[in-house]
């Protein structure tokens, strides 16, 4: 794998952060350079977060991702916002539980999945983020299966170890999905 | 070292400055700092330090102040409305030979400004933070690790050169995550500091810190006093990072967040054929002219990278002794400039990419 530069976007609320530590971690635990880069200001509710992370082999320079090789877009104004900054040959990923309208672009790779729904018909609400990340995982290949679960294990703090099982059931069925 | 952790740079540089023997925290929350205040008033309690959000800036800094007097390991952090506010503080603390860290972590200004990451307070740092004739020591880390490694130091020169020391930082640096090591804890030995005013149980004549001094003749033997240390800063403490910048033809100078982003236009120029490199500060004052004059001989032109309006290109101008231009490209009011607008002024000061 080269380098991988990724754009998480949603409403705040959605676990955008989350998911960006956990692939920040994984690719720590795979030996890259890693940044996080997280949107920060007087967010309001029901507004937009996101969050830059890089992977690389090399020192990182601009931690802001502003043309991603992949795009995880999990509301319609991120979607908006930022599908034409996705590099030609890149990956988008919609929730398409939340998004209805359709990518217009036909120079990247598009995946729609049912994010939101999968979880919640498994059981697993509000975890659309690690249904995506499992799915992101799949397309790309940012690191090892290893890796991917030690980086979910890193993220989530000793005091709420019991979620782990949870968000790893979640991102397996985006690798299966 | 220890194994990497992914940590935010507001949080790490708290606790490298707990790792570096701080037990005093005195601030006030302003974004995008409040995680390192956030951080000491979890941490200090467990560890027996002191944390106190004092009821403004101006408080919290002359809490400092009394700290650093009495001989303590202190600092404060605050965003740039925050220094302005802190500035008649720091000045007293220089005025009284304290030493103390300071963190900014800047935003966009002037005035309450906005909280995207900045630069704009370079020329508060360097020259003019508080009134009268001082300086404080100014590091400019550009990583979280960075952020770190420079902490210990800054309160070791502080305490060498009995002077405020601050670590100029940015919104970027401050929220974003990367993954660190953080130095093993140290003890620091208080009773160095014989100066202090600590009690002196009738063992010794009291110490007195002060900054004011009514005779001008005694005011003035001070501050000379005062600038011979600053002299032997200057020649001793510059530092500065050089990347390709041996057989560059354009240099670029650029320090923090703005030094990232002009890496990886270097880096794409370079592809490019384009000889450029760069010459990053990590003291700001001290200046490092060294390594700007050392580059003047065959370098074409220098190119102030910042997220200002080029505060920092005077400084750069005095360096190269006026023999080469030097240019400026920069973005203000809380807007990260992007490696491409970077690449393109490189490309317009190189006449066009030549294969």
């Amino acid at each position: 794998m080269t380098d991988l530069n990724i754009l998480l976007a949603g409403f705040g609320g959605q676990g955008i952060l989350f998911t960006g530590k956990v692939i920040a971690y994984a690719g720590m635990m795979e030996g890259k350079e890693v940044s996080w880069l997280p949107s920060y200001g007087p967010e309001m509710r029901g507004g937009t977060a996101n969050c830059s992370v890089c992977l690389s082999d090399a020192t990182i320079g601009s931690p802001l991702v502003t043309t991603p090789d992949v795009l995880v877009a999990m509301n319609l104004p991120s979607l908006e916002k930022f599908e034409k900054d996705v590099v030609p040959g890149g990956l988008i990923i919609v929730d398409s539980s939340i998004i209805t309208k359709k990518v217009s672009r036909d120079d990247v790779k598009v995946v729609y999945l049912d994010a939101s729904n999968i979880a919640e018909a498994n059981g697993f609400k509000g975890a659309a983020n690690m249904v995506i990340l499992g799915r992101m995982f799949r397309e790309t290949g940012f690191c090892s299966a290893e890796n991917l679960d030690k980086g979910l294990q890193k993220s989530i703090p000793p005091k709420k170890a019991a979620l782990i099982d949870s968000n790893r059931k979640a991102i397996s069925l985006g690798m299966e999905s | 070292m220890a194994e990497r952790v992914l940590m935010k740079g507001n949080e790490a540089i708290a606790e490298a400055a707990i790792a570096a023997g701080c037990r005093h925290f005195f601030g006030y929350p302003i974004t995008p700092q409040t995680e390192v205040a956030a951080y000491m008033s979890k941490r200090m309690p467990k560890i027996g330090g002191v944390y106190l959000q004092g009821e403004s800036e101006v408080a919290s800094i002359n809490m400092v102040l009394g700290a650093g007097a009495a001989g303590a390991r202190v600092m404060t952090s605050t965003s740039s409305p925050g220094i302005s506010l802190m500035s008649e503080g720091i000045s007293y603390i220089a005025g009284s030979d304290v030493p103390c860290l300071i963190i900014n972590v800047q935003r966009g200004g002037p005035g309450l400004g906005g909280i995207q990451p900045s630069q704009a307070d370079y020329c508060q740092a360097t020259k003019a933070t508080g009134h009268g004739d001082f300086h404080m020591l100014v590091f400019a880390p550009s990583t979280v690790q960075e952020m770190v490694d420079l902490v210990a130091g800054a309160f070791d020169l502080g305490d060498k050169y009995r002077m405020p020391a601050m670590v100029l930082s940015d919104g970027m640096l401050g929220q974003m995550m990367e993954p660190v090591a953080l130095p093993e804890p140290k003890e620091v030995d208080n009773d160095s500091k014989p100066w202090a005013a600590c009690g002196h149980q009738n063992k010794r004549e009291h110490n007195v810190i002060n900054s004011l001094y009514i005779n001008p003749q005694e005011l003035e033997d001070l501050v000379r006093e005062r600038y011979k240390k600053y002299e032997k800063i200057k020649e001793t403490e510059q530092r500065a990072e050089e990347y390709l910048a041996d057989d560059a033809d354009i240099i670029i100078v650029a320090f923090g967040a703005s030094s990232r982003v002009s890496r990886s236009a270097v880096d794409k120029a370079r592809k490019e054929g384009i000889k450029v490199g760069l010459i990053r500060p990590i003291t700001l004052w001290p200046f490092p002219e060294k390594a700007i004059w050392k580059h003047a001989g065959h370098a074409k032109a220098f190119l102030s990278v910042e997220m200002n309006m080029g505060q920092m290109v005077d400084d750069i101008r005095l360096a190269c002794r006026c023999t080469r231009p030097v240019e400026f490209y920069g973005r203000t009011g809380g807007i990260i400039p992007t490696p491409k607008e970077v690449y393109d002024e490189i490309v317009r000061l190189n006449g066009g990419v030549q294969r």
